[in-house]
């Protein structure tokens, strides 16, 4: 047993070198444009509900599955360029690329939109590849990824028509929507590219603001690379009461059809009329080195998964 | 049990059938609901089966083990076998066993696939060594390769035995394939 550990952990030497090589890139990336790193609570009375983001409980509260209320309360009070590594917890979720427990780089900017925040993720992974001397070239799986920017943008809509037949703008069908995602849009993406899927369909984006001139589409943008589902970003949502109707709607799913309480996060909701125009992004930081050493599973950049705990 | 208790190498049963998880893959977009994908194993018959499940489906388990047991006798279409360990005596039914019935002779050993307290199928030895009792006698040509003829062995199966073989002889079988290996020269 305890040879065992002392080989898989020496294994996975080269990749937690390189996990903090990224980290502390990352964190320069960020601290040289002026970004405040933060640190926010992991135990929480409330968070955002989410249907399909189950959270594990901790006397009563909540384990944080996301930094970002407590991150739009930090710019609802002025501040304007914030960022942190954060790590999250959703039951349930273990596999290839997920751990239970994971961890989450989140940045936010006022003044800015969705189409920043790809811009910022394209500037933090080439200067990542580049510090690790790998030119703008990813070798990833046998693919080789040209990491030049701009990356691929294609929109929901147009990506889904080719992949999976059909639009869910015109038509969100969430359950069909996450399926067709995983089992069809995904592996029909460029392989050798980045690609930025975005504008998803309005109700696929509790928090996201809508594109301007349509009900239909929000601003949301996800970025993709080499398979993996990298990053989530979104044009913010500053409207308190269209925020309020959108959480008060899916906690009473959430209630009626999961059998799990989803308080209202009050104290987000009290200062969002403060939040002034902002974007803000997730990335997972286990799949981004992940990419950057090469590495089939989760487990080999992460020394203690949920199975080895 | 949940869909997320589901690991490989879980036993499921499905329609009434136990199953054995070989591979299980969990993918989820961020935002949306997981699906899993399952390859699976039926333990009845080894057949495969790729499943693709949502996060909402919910399993039994199967309570599967294996037991070893020497075979004893046939009666009817029951194959009765004896626990090496307890000497208890149980029953396979002929078309449970399929074409593993062909090569099971008195006092083989097998290993008893075993789902709660019932017996469901068996793993035979990968060769075992039959008695040919009946066989034509080989009809003269003169060929350098071996010529094949039928023989029937001692558990009434017919297989394709070389011209040489004769009734009486031990041979050896792969119950993989079902194919003659070799004469057993020494067997008495």
């Amino acid at each position: 047993m305890a040879e065992d550990e002392r080989q898989r952990l020496a294994h996975l030497s080269i990749n937690l070198q390189r996990r903090a090589s990224i980290y502390n890139t990352t964190r320069d990336f960020f601290n040289k444009q002026g970004f405040l790193e933060v640190e926010t609570p992991v135990r929480s009375p409330a968070i955002a509900p989410e249907k399909e983001i189950i959270p594990i409980g901790s006397e009563g509260w909540f384990l944080s599955t996301s930094p970002e209320l407590y991150m739009k309360r930090l710019l609802a009070a002025g501040y304007d360029k914030i960022y942190q590594f954060s790590r999250c917890f959703r039951k349930g979720e273990r596999g290839r690329y997920h751990n239970p427990e994971f961890t989450l780089l989140e940045w936010y900017r006022t003044d800015a939109d969705y189409e920043q925040m790809m811009k910022d993720t394209e500037g933090l992974v080439t200067t990542i590849a580049g510090k690790l001397d790998m030119g703008t070239t990813l070798r990833y799986r046998g693919k080789k990824i040209d990491l030049r920017p701009p990356w691929l943008r294609l929109t929901i809509s147009e990506t889904f028509k080719k992949s999976a037949g059909w639009d869910p703008v015109a038509e969100p069908v969430a359950q069909r929507f996450d399926e067709d995602t995983v089992l069809k849009v995904i592996p029909d993406l460029n392989p050798n590219r980045p690609t930025v899927l975005m504008d998803y369909p309005a109700p696929m984006a509790s928090l996201a603001r809508l594109k301007p001139g349509r009900k239909d589409v929000a601003e949301r943008a996800e970025v993709f690379i080499g398979g993996l589902e990298l990053a989530n970003a979104y044009s913010e949502l500053t409207d308190r009461q269209e925020q309020k109707k959108r959480f008060l709607e899916e906690a009473r799913q959430i209630e009626q059809e999961q059998n799990r309480t989803a308080p209202m996060p009050e104290k987000f909701l009290a200062v969002m009329s403060n939040l002034p125009e902002c974007a803000g992004i997730a990335l997972g930081m286990d799949r981004l080195v992940m990419l950057f050493c090469d590495a089939a599973s989760i487990d080999e950049v992460i020394p203690f998964t949920t199975d080895e705990a | 049990m949940d869909i997320s208790d589901v690991h490989k190498g879980t036993k499921l049963m499905i329609d009434n059938v136990p199953y054995n998880v070989e591979e299980a893959e969990f993918m989820k977009p961020g935002k949306g609901s997981a699906i899993y994908r399952f390859k699976l194993r039926n333990l009845v018959d080894g057949s495969n089966l790729n499943r693709t499940y949502r996060s909402s489906e919910k399993f039994t388990g199967a309570n599967v083990s294996t037991r070893e047991g020497q075979f004893l006798y046939r009666d009817g279409n029951h194959f009765i076998f004896m626990s090496t360990d307890n000497y208890e005596q149980y029953s396979i039914d002929e078309t449970l066993l399929g074409e593993k019935s062909h090569f099971l002779k008195e006092g083989t050993i097998v290993t008893t696939v075993m789902l709660e307290e019932k017996p469901l199928d068996i793993t035979l030895p990968i060769f075992v060594e039959l008695k040919v009792m009946k066989s034509d006698i080989a009809t003269k040509t003169d060929t350098v390769t071996a010529q094949m003829k039928s023989a029937t062995l001692e558990t009434g199966h017919e297989i394709d035995v070389p011209n040489f073989i004769k009734e009486g002889d031990y041979i050896k079988v792969d119950t993989r394939t079902g194919s003659y290996v070799e004469r057993v020269i020494t067997k008495k």
